[in-house]
């Protein structure tokens, strides 16, 4: 069989005892080896391929911590401040102002033909609007016939029109709910705040109820904004897996051209401990290249910026109650212990440090039961995490994958309201993971943020916030640390570093080609580095050409 | 009552263990008529009974005597609405939160909506553990908050805690809202648990289906004319006179009627049909309700 050799401007293996190739060799979908021409020539037949003679290649980027979602929310309105490319790499610009975020929605309802369909959108980001908030007023100069929603970019806030609040029978005085604050009038401004409050308008404002199971066209967008950002294998976080969406998956994914390996999790919901062991068993074994099933994810607190993460004293900075338990640590520790018992894997999203205490202490308790050596069990977020933690989690043998996009889109945020300066530098603690020997990936939560590892890298490397300030020079970590951790790191925590993550002799030819040279641009230039496209598995993806 | 007004909504808390899901099979046995729902939380097994299983398909259980079970699975707001929708209707959903969920977040969204009517949150607590609990380093101030939520709290296994008086006097500072019932087995008669008393099952008798060998009194009592309904209902969730239940059926001073409820502290008045009959129901602890302090206070309203 014919090997393709493509050279290239430069390549980054990641393969430290030759971090740099000029040349790779690929058959079979695997890369036969990197190194010079001359090197590879002793493979056999082969044909040069220049196409990617001007660009760099990397190691195919692996987001460790994403969602499918991703590509269903683009189905919604992008109403987010910052400027975001979609699926089809079409850049939506940000938008500065309510007026702006009023201006897209309308455009977009006029686009509607039913005059009753509902509209949504999503990632409104109204801290930006200088404390003025959004209200149905501001909403139903969208529409006052049809009901508008407007997902909050953390995912915490839904506004909503006065039409959807009539739908909902809200349009009333003497609603007495501590998620729906009142105006002057005694009626609901339209803002619903919390899991509770957003639940009866869901329906009524077009968002489909099993957004987090995915979809058919929402798991081809994703695979599309994979392209676009270099990455080759995503882990899709979060899924409850029904059986028709793991048909729907296996069949989509195993299309010839499908670009992405998907890695998807099982959450922990409705359903037993014992009852989640067996399914996730079972879905283990259906597992294709493309399609990685088997992993368990468990949720122990919420979100720092929604005040429901579970803190340890001394508390939120602004003095807000003490979050929320996701999962009983009865549960924990049972899933804990069956896992390892069955050689499971369990990915666990722990946000405050109280969180991370209890998965910890599970962990403890359930390995002196099961001791397992390479469980790989990764703590997700783990945003808070001080050095003592870290110290443990090395010696329990956990991975975490941190979260340095927090930095950019909320780290002011966190240093004036929730955590407080001393934490907000310390968060996502990337340099003491490292310097402690904690396997470490980093991620973007996409949709939380956008699909970048490159961008998580930057976020890692700058620790920058919106406003500009550095958050916590101390935890900075180098540029070449940030690449292997986008590379190998997150291939760890997924237990496919012998799969994937560096370009190496036997390993899937999964690469990232790079219009710009990551490792020479700068770490302040990282998040602008061009990307091609992809080559997944020995096929090539050029972004421009995608098909929509 | 002729039309079918909203769907009574019960939350049933508390923490793993305390025995929500025996209190479940308890009122499915004594149900008698009623046709419950029963909706199970995010993370739990099936908590019924296997005698009380008929037949089962994908998102529903059938129960005896017209009863169902579905799980809530991802979303609350659509599963109850699937129980509304099914025919015939369910006269009461009994929600069962899992035990780490708040009761009253739980309450708060059912009270917004439509075509629903929280009728309370009933939090159980284990007395052999629930002190320790509401001082665990991770569960603690989970476990205060439920209990502090609760309208009603069934203290549960009593027979198995030596130190009931002292658990039940603690509970009365950690939720001093609440009324408290010891129960065993979380045995609990349904009329206490469950408020709203539909056409199906007649409202009980005073001193009627009311064992009074386990402490429970009821009485029935005439609403004064020309009292306002919310003036009454405050009277009657009042913790001095220590009522669990009140409900019934009142003329309002400018015409039309009211149902009144009361669980605990929590009342509610809504619009009731012109042919429903005036007359209240009370039920109390025997030893905690003064039934004729009750009657000298609904007179002077
Ligand atoms: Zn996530």
């Amino acid at each position: 069989m014919t090997a393709t050799i493509y050279p290239a401007a430069r390549i980054i293996t990641m393969n430290p005892a030759r971090p740099h190739a000029t040349h790779v060799a690929v058959r079979e979908g695997r890369i036969l080896g990197a190194g010079t021409l001359e090197e590879l020539a002793g493979w056999g037949d082969y044909r040069l391929d220049g196409r990617f003679a001007d660009k760099v290649l990397m190691p195919g980027l692996v987001e460790g911590h994403s969602h499918v979602m991703e590509g269903s929310l683009w189905a919604y309105v992008y109403c987010g401040f910052f400027d975001r490319m979609d699926p089809e790499g079409r850049v939506w610009a940000g938008l500065k102002s309510i007026d702006a975020v009023v201006e897209r929605l309308a455009e977009a309802a006029g686009a509607l033909e039913d005059p009753a369909a509902p509209l949504a959108g999503w990632s409104l980001d109204a801290i930006y609007y200088g404390g003025r908030r959004v209200n149905r007023h501001d909403l139903d100069r969208v529409s006052e016939e049809r009901a508008v929603g407007v997902l909050n970019a953390s995912g915490h806030i839904l506004n909503v029109n006065t039409r959807a609040l009539e739908l909902a029978g809200l349009l009333r005085t003497g609603v007495n709910h501590p998620g729906i604050p009142l105006g002057a009038d005694g009626l609901p401004t339209g803002e619903m705040k919390g899991p509770d409050a957003m639940a009866p308008l869901g329906v009524h404002t077009g968002f489909d109820r099993d957004l987090l199971a995915c979809d058919e066209p929402g798991l081809r967008r994703f695979a599309r904004l994979c392209v676009r950002t270099g990455v080759t294998t995503a882990a899709d976080l979060a899924n409850l897996l029904p059986e028709d969406a793991v048909e729907m998956m296996l069949r989509v994914t195993g299309e010839p051209d499908y670009p992405a390996r998907i890695v998807s999790l099982r959450r922990f919901y409705g359903l037993t401990p014992e009852e989640l062991i067996d399914r996730a068993l079972e879905l283990r074994g259906r597992s294709r290249d493309r399609l990685r099933l088997g992993i368990i994810k468990v949720v122990a607190d919420g979100s720092i910026q929604g005040f429901s993460a579970r803190l340890r004293w001394p508390g939120y900075y602004n003095g807000a109650p003490e979050g929320l338990w996701y999962v009983p640590p009865e549960h924990l520790l049972e899933i804990y212990e069956r896992a390892l018992a069955a050689g499971l894997r369990v990915h666990t999203h722990t946000n405050g440090d109280e969180a991370t205490d209890l998965a910890l202490d599970c962990m403890e308790s359930a390995l002196r039961k099961h001791p397992a050596p390479d469980h790989r069990f990764t703590l997700q977020h783990c945003q808070l995490a001080d050095a003592a933690q870290f110290r443990r989690i090395r010696a329990l043998g956990l991975c975490v994958n941190l979260f340095p996009n927090h930095h950019f889109y909320w780290g002011d945020q966190h240093y004036a309201v929730t955590v407080g300066p001393e934490r907000a530098e310390r968060m996502n603690a990337c340099a003491t993971a490292l310097r402690e020997g904690v396997p470490l990936a980093i991620h973007s939560d996409a949709p939380v943020t956008p699909l970048g590892p490159l961008f998580t890298a930057w976020c890692a490397v700058n620790r920058r916030t919106a406003s500009g300030r550095t958050l916590g020079e101390h935890e900075r970590i180098g540029t070449a640390d940030a690449l292997r951790t986008i590379t190998l790191g997150a291939a760890y925590t997924l237990g496919l570093d012998g799969e994937v993550g560096s370009i190496e002799t036997g390993k899937r030819a999964d690469f990232a080609v790079l219009e710009d040279d990551p490792e020479t641009v700068g770490g302040e230039r990282l998040k602008d580095v061009r990307v091609w496209g992809t080559v997944q598995g020995g096929r090539i993806f050029r972004a421009a050409d995608l098909g929509t | 009552m002729t039309a079918a007004g909203p769907l009574p909504v019960t939350v049933v808390g508390g923490y793993l263990g305390a025995g929500k899901t025996t209190l479940v099979n308890s009122l499915l046995r004594q149900a008698n008529g009623r046709r419950l729902a029963i909706m199970v939380n995010e993370f739990g097994a099936l908590p019924i009974d296997a005698s009380l299983v008929e037949a089962a398909d994908e998102r529903i259980v059938s129960l005896v005597g017209g009863c169902v079970c579905c799980s809530y699975g991802e979303d609350l707001v659509s599963s109850l609405a699937m129980l509304e929708a099914l025919a015939p209707r369910p006269d009461h959903v009994l929600l069962e939160a899992s035990g780490v969920a708040f009761p009253g977040a739980i309450a708060g969204t059912v009270g917004l909506l439509q075509g629903f009517a929280l009728d309370g949150a009933v939090v159980l607590a284990d007395a052999e553990t629930v002190r320790g609990r509401a001082h665990d380093r991770y569960l603690g101030s989970t476990v205060r908050r439920q209990l502090d939520q609760a309208d009603l709290i069934l203290l549960n296994k009593c027979d198995l805690a030596g130190d009931a008086d002292e658990v039940e006097a603690w509970l009365g500072e950690a939720a001093p809202d609440a009324r408290l019932l010891r129960t065993t087995r979380a045995e609990a008669p349904i009329d206490i648990v469950l408020g709203a008393w539909t056409g199906r099952a007649a409202p009980p008798a005073a001193g009627g289906p009311f064992d009074h060998t386990q402490g429970y009194a009821a009485a029935a009592l005439d609403p004064p004319e020309g009292a306002e309904p919310e003036a009454l209902a405050r009277i009657l969730a009042d913790a001095a006179h220590g009522l669990l239940r009140a409900k019934g059926f009142m003329r309002r001073p400018g015409g039309g009627m009211a149902a009144i409820q009361t669980v605990g502290s929590r009342w509610t008045v809504t619009d009731a049909p012109a042919d429903a009959p005036a007359g209240l129901i009370c039920i109390g602890l025997e030893a905690r309700t003064d039934f004729a302090a009750l009657r000298r206070a609904v007179l002077d309203c």
